[in-house]
C-alpha cells in the first residue's frame, strides 16, 4: 500500500506530505515555545525590583554557540542543495558538519555552561536585614544612580557553620519505632478487619523502610570525617551537659576541599537533616559583591569570572532563600533552565535524526541510490526543523544573556 | 511496485490486500491501519468514560449520604484505593470516602472524562476511523506517527491509572490543577518524589498532550493531502470539517499547556517557583521556595488550552450529529455553507475568550471587559450551528433510527447547555455563579447529554461499518430512554442548587452550609439516585455492544442508504479501504434529489450523462 | 517506493522530478553563495546584538526598556532571514503561509492578552513592583 504524495507534491497544495506535516508540527512548536516565552515575560514583568538578575551568563560562550548554530544552519541547507544536485559526497560532507556543530553546541551547554552554575552560590537577603549587607551591595550608590537595588549576595561557598542537636534526630527515630510497635500490637490483636489489616501492613512496610534509612541521614554518617570539625566551644563537655533539661548542641563547621569548597548541594542536604540548623555561610564573594561600588558592574554584563579572594559572611537567619544557580534559585534561572533544556532536547533530537539520514542505512544515506528525491525531501524536512531550533536560539541568546 | 488498492479497480480483491497478512501483533496491537487505531482509541476511551463515571457514582453516594460507607462494595473499594481514599466508619465498616479521596476522585473524574474519555472517543476514534473513509483515502498520511500517537496516549493512561494506587492517592487539585495547591500537594515526607498523585498527573498529561499533537498533525495533513479526486473542499461531509477545525484547536492550543505542564513538573520535581508566589505560607510555616512566581500564569496557560478544549469536546459531536441528521431526514443539511463558515469563526474566536474563566482572579476590569465581549461574540457561531441543525429537521421525512434518536435528543440538550452559558459570559453575573453547581450543570449539559449522546449516536451509526453487524434496536431503545430521563434527573437540579449558592467541590454535599442552602439540599438524593439509574441504563448498551459483534444482524455495505464515501467500501473495510478507484462527483448530502432514481445519490456516483466512462473528474481534482 | 503512480499531469506541473535526474541545477548553484552570505550576515548581526547591549538606550531616549525593544527588533530581523532564505519561506506555497499567519496571530494573542493582566490590576491583588 502506497500513501499518495509521499515524495511528489500534490498539485493543488504544491506540497508533499512530510513538508506539510513538518510545517504543522512547527506551528505547534511555535505555540510551545510561545507559551514558555510568554511565561518569561509574565514573570519578568511581575518580578519585584532587583529580583530579575542581569549579566549572570557567559556572553562570549553564548555568542560562540550562536555562531555554531548559524553555521550548522548554513551547512544543512547546503546538504539539501547537494542532494538536489545529486552530489552525494558533498551531501555527506555538509550533513556531517551539521551533525558535528549540533553535537558541539550540546557539549558546550552540558559540559561547560550548566555545571558551572550548579557550583555557584547565591542568597537573597531578607528585606529587613538588607542594610546589614550594605558593604557587599552598595544600595545607597544604586539608589543615587537610580538603579534597581541589589538583593542578593553570591559567590563560592567555602564553609558553612551549623548547630546540631542529635536529640531531635533520636526523637524522630523513637517516634517511628513507637508507631511500628503500635501497628504490630494491632496486627497481633487479630481484631482488625481484612481491609484494615492490609492497610496496616502497608504502613508497617513503609515505616520499617524509613527506619532502615534513618542511620544514613545521621550527621556523623553523612559527612566525611575530615569535613566535620566539632567546634570546641559548644562541643563535648560544653555547658549544655550540666543541665539535663537543655539539649546537647554541637556547633559544627564544614570545610570544603581546597578546590571546590562546600558544594551548595551538600549544604542543602545538611539543612534538611533533622536537628541541624545552618548558622552562617562563608563565601569567596563574586566581583560584584566584593567591589560593589565599581561602576563596571552596573554595565549590562559582568559575566562570571570566578569568585574573588574577598571573604564574606552571611547569617542564615538573614536569608530569604538560597541555593546554587540551579533552576530553583529564582524564576530567572527556572525559565533559563527550562527553555534552554527544552531547546537542548530539540538539538539532541535534530542531531539524532540527521545522523540517521547520514549513516548508510535503509532509510538514510542508502536511499540515495534508490530514490534520491525522497532522501532530499527527508533532508529538507529535518532541515526545516533544524532551522527552527536555530531560530529559537536566536531569541534565547539576547533574552537570557544580554537583556 | 504499484500503488495500492486504489488502482486495482477491476479486481475486487486486489492482490496486495489478499496477501496482506501482518501477523497478530501488527494487526491487533501495533497496527498502523487507521481503522484499527480508531478502534483502539475507541475501546480505550469508552472504558475510561465508564471508569470516570464510576468515580462519579462513588462521589454521588458521598454527596447524598455524607460520611456513610459505600454499601456492598465499600470493602472492595477500600482495598483497591487504599487508606488515603477510604476509611472505615465508627462501627468499623469499611468504605467511607475520605475528604482526600473525594478530591482525588473529583479531579480524576474531570481529567479522565475530558482528556481520556471524550477526546479519545469523539476526536481520535471517530476521526481515525471515519475521516479517511469519508474523504476517500486509503489511510492517514503518516500511519506510523498515527500508531505512535495511540501508544503515547496509552502510556499516559497508565500514568493516570497507576496514580490511584501510589501512597497518598491520585491527584487532588481539580482537573484544573491550580497552583499553589497543585504545587504543594502530595509532596509530604510520606510521598515518593516521583510516584505521587500530582506528579504522575502532570507527567501523564505531558504524554497525553504529545499524543494529541501527533494525532492532529496527521488529521490535518490527511484532510488536505489525501482527498480523493473530485473531493473538493465544499464537497466534504460536515463531520470532516468539524474534525479539521478540532485538529487545529488541538494543534495550536495544547502546546502552551504542555509548556505549563513542564513548568509545573519543574516546580514539583526541582523546586522552582514558576507558579509559587513570594512568601507563601503553608500550614502556618513559610515555604522554602524562592517565590516570585505567579499562580495566575498557570491559569492563563491552562485556560488558553482549556477553553478551546471545550470546543474540541463538542465540535466532533456536532459533526456526527450533522451527518446523522442529514441521513435520517433524507434531506440536505440546512445552510451547509453557513455551518462551515460558523465552525471556522468559532474555532478562531475560541482562542481569544479564555480568561472568562478567570473573572474572579482580580485581573482587572479592562481585561474582563475584553473577554466578556469576545465571549458574547462566540455565542453567535454556536447558535448558527444549532439553528442550522434544528432547521434541517424541518420538512424532512424523519426516520427515528437508533442514531437519529440520540442525534435528535442532542439538539435540545446541547441547547440547554449553550444557553445557560450565556449568563456566565457576563462578569458581573459570573462573580456570583462562578464555582457553583450552576456552572457544573451548564458544562455537563454540553458534554454529557451533549457530546456523550453524540458519541452514542455515532457508535450506533458507524458500528455496522466497523464490525459488519447492526446493534440491536430494542436494547438500543432501552438505553436511549433510560439515559435521556436519568441524565436530566442529575443535571437539571444542578441549576437550582447552583443559583441557591451550592458550591462545587464540596465534600459533604453542603451539609456544613445547611442553613444557607436548605431549600435545595434535598435534591442531592434525587440527583444521586438518578446517577445510579443512569449507570443501570448503560447496561443494555454494554451488552448490546459486546453481543452484537458476533451475534448482531448482518449489515449490508450501506445499511443507512447514505451518500457519503465511507459507505462505498466493503463492510468491514479491508486494509487499504476501497476496492475500486474513488472519484467524487457531487456534494455530501444529495438526498431526495428530484428526478434521481433513488432517494439518495452517493458522492461517488457519476452524473448520468457520462456514466459509462468518465475520464476526467469534474473539479480540479488532485491525482493519486 | 516509486512515484511512478503519479499521473503524468503532475510532472507537467513541474512540481516533481524524475527519480534519477539531477534537478534544477543552475538554480541551486546560484543559491549556494546566497546561503553562505546569509550565514555571514547572521554572524555579523550576532556581533551587533552583543555590541548594542552595551549601549544604554534608556539614557539616550530617556525611557524604559529600549534596550529590550531594540534587541528584539534585531533578533526578529535575524529570524526573518532564517525563515525567508533557509526555510525557503520566500516563495513558499500560500498554504504554509496561512498556517503561519494563524499561528503568529495566536501567539501574539497569548503574549499580549496575558500581559493585559498588568494593565489594571485590582488593588492589592498582585504584589507591588517598581
Ligand atoms: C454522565 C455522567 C456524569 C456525572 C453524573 C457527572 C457529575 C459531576 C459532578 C457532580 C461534578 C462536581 C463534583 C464536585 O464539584 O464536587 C462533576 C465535575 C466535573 N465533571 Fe462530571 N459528570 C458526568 C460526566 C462528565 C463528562 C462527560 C465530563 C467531560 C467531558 C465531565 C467533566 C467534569 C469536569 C471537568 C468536572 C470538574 C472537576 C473538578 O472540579 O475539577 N463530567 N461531574
Ligand atoms: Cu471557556
Amino acid at each position: 500500500m502506497q500513501i499518495p504524495h509521499e515524495v511528489t507534491a500534490r498539485p493543488d497544495t504544491g506540497l508533499y506530505n512530510a513538508k506539510l506535516g513538518i510545517w504543522l508540527f512547527l506551528a505547534s512548536e511555535v505555540m510551545l515555545f510561545g507559551g514558555l516565552f510568554s511565561a518569561y515575560i509574565f514573570l519578568r514583568m511581575g518580578a519585584e525590583d532587583g529580583y530579575w538578575p542581569h549579566g549572570l551568563l557567559n556572553v562570549p560562550v553564548g555568542a560562540a554557540n550562536t555562531v555554531v548554530l548559524i553555521l550548522s544552519s548554513v551547512t544543512v541547507v547546503l546538504a539539501w542543495a547537494s542532494l538536489k544536485m545529486r552530489k552525494f559526497s558533498q551531501y555527506k560532507l555538509w550533513m556531517g558538519i551539521s551533525i558535528l556543530c549540533g553535537a558541539l553546541f550540546l557539549i558546550v551547554k552540558l559540559a561547560y555552561e550548566w555545571p558551572q552554575k550548579f557550583e555557584h552560590f547565591g542568597a537573597f537577603i531578607k528585606k529587613d536585614a538588607i542594610a546589614k549587607y550594605e558593604p557587599y551591595l552598595d544600595n545607597e550608590g544604586m539608589k543615587r544612580k537610580k538603579l534597581a537595588p541589589r538583593v542578593e549576595v553570591s559567590g563560592h561557598l567555602h564553609e558553612v557553620t551549623m548547630t546540631y542537636d542529635p536529640k531531635v534526630w533520636e526523637g524522630i527515630v523513637k517516634e517511628q519505632e513507637t508507631n511500628l510497635q503500635q501497628i504490630d500490637d494491632r496486627l497481633k490483636s487479630g481484631k482488625e478487619s481484612k481491609s484494615v489489616t492490609s492497610e496496616l501492613e502497608r504502613d508497617r512496610k513503609r515505616i520499617a523502610a524509613k527506619l532502615k534509612e534513618m542511620p544514613s541521614v545521621k550527621l556523623e554518617n553523612f559527612l566525611p570525617k575530615h569535613d566535620l570539625e566539632i567546634a570546641k566551644e559548644g562541643g563535648h563537655g560544653g555547658a549544655a551537659h550540666h543541665d539535663p533539661s537543655v539539649q546537647t548542641i554541637h556547633s559544627t563547621k564544614m570545610h570544603g576541599s581546597e578546590r571546590a569548597g562546600v558544594t551548595p548541594a551538600t549544604a542543602e542536604k545538611l539543612e534538611k537533616l533533622p536537628g541541624l540548623k545552618l548558622v552562617t555561610f562563608e563565601l569567596g564573594l563574586d566581583p560584584i559583591n566584593a567591589d560593589p561600588t565599581n561602576p563596571e558592574s552596573d554595565k549590562p554584563h559582568f559575566w562570571y569570572k570566578g569568585s574573588t579572594k574577598t571573604h564574606g559572611t552571611i547569617q542564615r537567619q538573614d536569608v530569604e532563600s538560597w541555593s546554587a544557580f540551579a533552576p530553583k534559585h529564582s524564576p530567572y534561572f527556572a525559565v533559563y533552565f527550562t527553555i534552554t533544556g527544552l531547546h537542548g532536547l530539540h538539538v539532541l533530537a535534530g542531531v539524532l535524526i540527521m545522523l540517521y539520514f547520514w549513516l548508510p542505512v535503509e532509510g538514510g544515506a542508502n536511499m540515495f541510490k534508490r530514490n534520491p528525491e525522497h532522501l532530499a525531501n527527508r533532508v529538507e524536512v529535518v532541515g526545516l526543523f533544524w532551522h527552527f531550533v536555530d531560530l529559537v536560539w536566536i531569541f534565547v541568546f539576547p533574552i537570557f544573556y544580554l537583556l | 511496485m504499484s500503488t495500492a488498492a486504489l488502482t486495482h479497480a477491476h479486481d475486487a480483491h486486489a492482490h496486495d490486500d489478499h496477501h496482506y497478512d501482518p501477523g497478530f501483533w501488527r494487526k491487533w496491537v501495533f497496527s498502523t491501519d487507521h481503522k484499527m487505531i480508531g478502534i483502539q482509541y475507541g475501546v480505550t476511551g469508552l472504558a475510561f468514560l465508564m471508569f470516570g463515571f464510576m468515580l462519579m457514582m462513588v462521589m454521588r453516594w458521598q454527596l447524598a449520604h455524607p460520611g456513610e460507607a459505600v454499601p456492598y462494595i465499600g470493602g472492595l473499594l477500600q482495598t483497591l484505593f487504599g487508606s488515603s481514599a477510604f476509611q472505615s466508619d465508627a462501627k468499623g465498616i469499611p468504605g467511607v470516602l475520605t475528604a482526600d479521596g473525594y478530591n482525588s476522585f473529583g479531579a480524576m473524574h474531570g481529567t479522565i472524562m475530558v482528556f481520556f474519555g471524550i477526546v479519545p472517543v469523539a476526536f481520535a476514534a471517530f476521526g481515525n476511523f471515519v475521516v479517511p473513509l469519508q474523504i476517500g483515502a486509503i489511510d492517514m498520511t503518516f500511519p506510523r506517527i498515527n500508531m505512535a500517537s495511540f501508544w503515547c496516549f496509552f502510556i499516559s493512561c497508565l500514568f493516570m491509572l497507576v496514580s490511584f494506587v501510589v501512597p497518598g492517592g491520585a491527584a487532588k487539585s481539580g482537573w484544573t490543577s491550580y497552583p499553589p495547591l497543585s504545587g504543594i500537594a502530595d509532596l509530604g515526607p510520606l510521598n515518593h518524589v516521583f510516584m505521587n498523585g500530582q506528579t504522575l498527573w502532570v507527567t501523564g498529561m505531558v504524554f497525553n498532550i504529545t499524543a494529541s499533537l501527533l494525532g492532529s498533525v496527521n488529521f490535518i495533513a490527511t484532510i488536505i493531502q489525501l482527498r480523493a479526486p473530485g473531493m473538493t473542499w465544499m464537497r466534504l461531509p460536515f463531520f470532516v470539517w468539524a474534525q479539521f477545525v478540532t485538529a487545529f484547536l488541538l494543534l495550536l492550543a495544547f502546546p502552551p499547556l504542555e509548556a505549563a505542564g513542564v513548568m509545573q513538573l519543574m516546580d514539583r520535581a526541582f523546586d522552582t517557583s514558576f507558579f509559587m508566589p513570594t512568601g507563601l505560607i503553608v500550614n502556618g510555616a513559610t515555604t522554602q521556595w524562592s517565590g516570585g512566581g505567579s499562580p495566575i500564569l498557570w491559569q492563563h496557560l491552562f485556560w488558553f488550552l482549556a477553553h478551546p478544549e471545550v470546543y474540541v469536546l463538542i465540535l466532533p459531536g456536532i459533526g456526527m450529529v450533522a451527518e446523522i441528521i442529514a441521513n435520517n431526514t433524507r434531506k440536505p443539511l440546512y445552510g451547509y455553507k453557513a455551518m462551515v463558515g460558523a465552525i471556522f469563526v468559532l474555532g478562531f474566536l475560541s482562542f481569544v475568550v479564555w480568561a472568562h474563566h478567570m473573572y474572579m482572579t482580580g485581573m482587572g476590569a479592562k481585561v474582563s471587559a475584553f473577554f466578556q465581549v469576545t465571549t458574547v461574540m462566540i455565542s453567535v457561531p454556536s447558535v448558527i450551528l444549532v439553528t442550522a441543525l434544528m432547521l434541517s429537521l424541518w420538512g424532512g421525512s424523519i426516520r427515528f433510527t437508533m442514531p437519529m434518536l440520540f442525534a435528535t435528543a442532542f439538539l435540545p440538550m446541547f441547547g440547554i447547555g449553550g444557553l445557560t452559558g450565556i449568563p456566565l459570559a457576563f462578569n458581573a453575573v459570573d462573580l456570583y455563579l462562578h464555582d457553583t453547581y450552576y456552572v457544573i450543570g451548564h458544562f455537563h449539559y454540553v458534554v454529557a447529554p451533549g457530546t456523550i449522546f453524540a458519541i452514542f449516536a455515532g457508535v450506533y451509526y458507524w458500528y455496522p461499518k466497523a464490525t459488519g453487524r447492526m446493534l440491536n434496536e430494542f436494547l438500543g431503545r432501552m438505553h436511549f430512554w433510560g439515559s435521556l430521563i436519568f441524565i436530566n434527573g442529575i443535571f437539571f437540579p444542578m441549576f437550582l442548587q447552583g443559583m441557591a449558592g451550592v458550591h462545587r467541590r464540596w465534600y459533604d454535599g453542603g451539609a456544613a452550609y445547611e442553613q444557607i442552602i436548605k431549600p435545595v439540599i434535598h435534591w442531592n438524593n434525587f440527583m444521586s439516585v438518578s446517577a445510579f439509574l443512569l449507570g443501570l441504563a448503560q447496561i443494555p448498551f454494554i451488552i448490546n455492544f459486546c453481543w452484537s459483534i458476533w451475534y448482531g444482524r448482518k449489515a449490508s455495505d450501506n445499511p443507512w442508504d447514505s451518500t457519503t464515501v465511507e459507505w462505498d467500501t466493503p463492510t468491514p473495510p479491508p486494509h487499504g479501504n476501497f476496492t475500486k478507484e474513488i472519484t467524487v462527483y457531487r456534494g455530501p448530502y444529495e438526498y431526495s434529489v428530484p428526478g434521481a432514481d433513488k432517494d439518495f445519490t452517493p458522492q461517488t456516483e457519476a452524473p448520468k450523462a457520462d456514466k459509462p466512462h468518465s475520464p476526467t473528474p469534474p473539479a480540479a481534482a488532485p491525482a493519486h | 517506493m516509486s512515484q511512478s503512480h503519479d499521473h503524468g499531469k503532475e510532472v507537467a506541473h513541474g512540481a516533481s522530478h524524475d527519480s534519477g535526474a539531477p534537478a534544477d541545477h543552475a538554480q541551486h548553484d546560484m543559491h549556494l553563495g546566497l546561503y553562505w552570505g546569509i550565514g555571514g550576515v547572521l554572524v555579523v548581526f550576532t556581533a551587533i546584538t552583543v555590541w548594542l547591549s552595551y549601549v544604554d538606550f534608556d539614557k539616550m531616549f530617556a525611557g524604559h526598556g529600549w534596550n529590550i525593544i531594540i534587541g528584539m527588533i534585531v533578533a526578529t530581523f535575524k529570524v526573518c532571514l532564517v525563515g525567508a532564505i533557509f526555510m525557503h519561506l520566500k516563495g513558499e506555497k500560500p498554504l504554509v503561509w496561512k498556517f503561519l499567519y494563524f499561528t503568529l496571530f495566536f501567539v501574539a494573542g497569548l503574549f499580549f492578552l496575558t500581559l493585559l493582566h498588568y494593565v489594571d490590576p485590582i488593588f492589592g491583588t498582585t504584589h507591588a513592583h517598581h
